[in-house]
């Protein structure tokens, strides 16, 4: 079967075409760099996203911190990915990719600090 | 009244590239005037990712981005962060006041760059009609609010205009838990980004429903819904196509005006229609020695070619100046 797709790893947002057999990619036609490629395989076969959200802190100099994961979760994951990010709350100072959930919901992935944050 | 040689007012992605790149040019002497109580500017709340595919060469998320030129700000000796500083006034011939919490400074600068980005359109601006309630927000504040502070605006969200800061606040609410019921946008085709279109909106199943306005916001104190209309192409409303969709939160994207407040007062030339500096090449300005970069010179769908120009801006003003690297 074929189906239209809209790249979604940088901004160009590249049209490709994807021949896709359920799960199984075929053949694709339309990226202008590698990363389309890859991305029409992973989509087609097992969609992810990274997931970008705030967390709350206590005594620290801004009230959230921003959070992603560390690489792209499956997308159905999503949701029980926010579920579990609402329990977090950070306390001591980090950097940017400091480590906040390591093997973040059994995935396989980290829940990373995307800036720094001292102590109020 | 103290000198400077080269004054910045805004500390976020245009600022901060602008210092760095004056510095590498050979000015010695940076003030950085930010009001906020941090650097980064509004990339502190884009927790979102594709920032830096281009100047970085890998997707961060807006913090990020603003992280690494933050720290290369701080750990140099040569720009001075002033934080908690506004800058109030400036003059033809560069003198800079600004409050900061418990004085009004005035400095003497060689040279000025306005990096002071955007103020959003609101809904007065389109305009809406209807009742005046509460829950109405500009997109950006609301992301503000969901990203920083940890409030959620509302239970049921329409979301008016489909440019990149609705779109990505469509999938933010979504997140959240919040019932986005819609994303309106008059024009033809989205004025976001395509892949936004994709992962904001067709990865959450809402709707977007081109060629469409927002024809009233119902509601007494708080927003109960918005009547919707189809439209042709010369915008009037198609008869027998209105819809009424229930709501408490209507969240409105319908663009940017660049914050040139502090040019207009030292007489700089600005285009009434855009607010951006009237001159003829990015980052120049009718007044000599004052330079505007990133989205207070013009409006820009990416953070990278704003580091990208707010960088020759530096080199403009280190030209202006008449210093070369050392």
């Amino acid at each position: 079967m074929k189906r239209l797709m809209t790249c979604i790893e940088c901004p160009q947002g590249c049209r490709l075409e994807v021949e896709a057999d359920g799960t199984r990619l075929i053949s694709v036609t339309g990226y202008k760099c590698k990363r389309g490629q890859a991305y029409a395989r992973q989509e087609t076969e097992a969609p992810s996203r990274t997931l970008t959200t705030s967390v709350l802190t206590r005594g620290l100099e801004l009230k959230m911190l921003p959070v992603r994961t560390s690489k792209p979760i499956p997308r159905e994951k999503l949701f029980a990915a926010m579920e579990a990010v609402k329990r977090i709350v950070v306390t001591s100072p980090v950097k940017a990719g400091s480590v906040i959930a390591p093997d973040f919901l059994g995935l396989g992935v980290d829940l990373v600090a995307c800036r720094r944050l001292e102590k109020a | 009244m103290k000198e400077r040689q080269l004054v910045i007012v805004g500390g976020g992605p245009a600022g901060m590239a602008a210092a760095l790149a004056a510095r590498g040019a050979g000015v010695s002497d940076v003030l950085l005037l930010e009001r906020d109580q941090h650097l980064g500017g509004i990339l502190n709340q884009c927790i979102h990712p594709g920032f830096g595919l281009h100047h970085f060469k890998e997707e961060l998320t807006g913090p990020e981005y603003a992280d690494r030129f933050a720290a290369r700000v701080r750990g140099d000796a040569g720009i001075e962060v002033s934080l908690r500083s506004f800058a109030v006034r400036l003059t033809p011939d560069r003198r800079v006041s600004f409050l900061r919490p418990g004085a009004l400074e005035e400095v003497k600068a060689g040279a000025v760059i306005l990096a002071t980005g955007c103020r959003e359109r609101t809904r007065e601006m389109i305009p809406i009609p209807g009742s005046r309630p509460a829950g109405v927000y500009p997109a950006g504040l609301a992301q503000k609010m969901v990203n920083m502070e940890g409030w959620i605006p509302g239970r049921e969200a329409v979301v008016v205009g489909s440019g990149d800061i609705g779109l990505i606040m469509a999938r933010r609410m979504a997140l959240e838990g919040v019932k986005v019921k819609a994303v309106i946008e008059i024009q033809k085709t989205s004025r976001g980004l395509v892949r936004n279109v994709v992962q904001c909106l067709e990865d959450f199943g809402i709707p977007l429903y081109l060629g469409h306005k927002v024809a009233r916001i119902t509601g007494r104190d708080r927003v109960e819904g918005v009547d919707v209309v189809k439209v042709d192409e010369r915008f009037a409303e198609v008869p027998g196509s209105a819809f009424s969709l229930a709501c408490d939160t209507v969240l409105v994207s319908v663009g940017l005006i660049p914050e040139n407040e502090l040019l207009e007062m030292a007489g700089g030339e600005i285009d009434r229609r855009t607010n951006a500096p009237v001159a003829p090449e990015v980052n120049l300005t009718s007044v000599p020695g004052v330079f505007a970069c990133g989205n207070a010179c013009k409006v820009y769908d990416l953070a990278d070619w704003v580091t990208r120009d707010s960088e020759l801006a530096g080199r403009l003003a280190a030209e202006y100046l008449g210093v070369s690297p050392a």
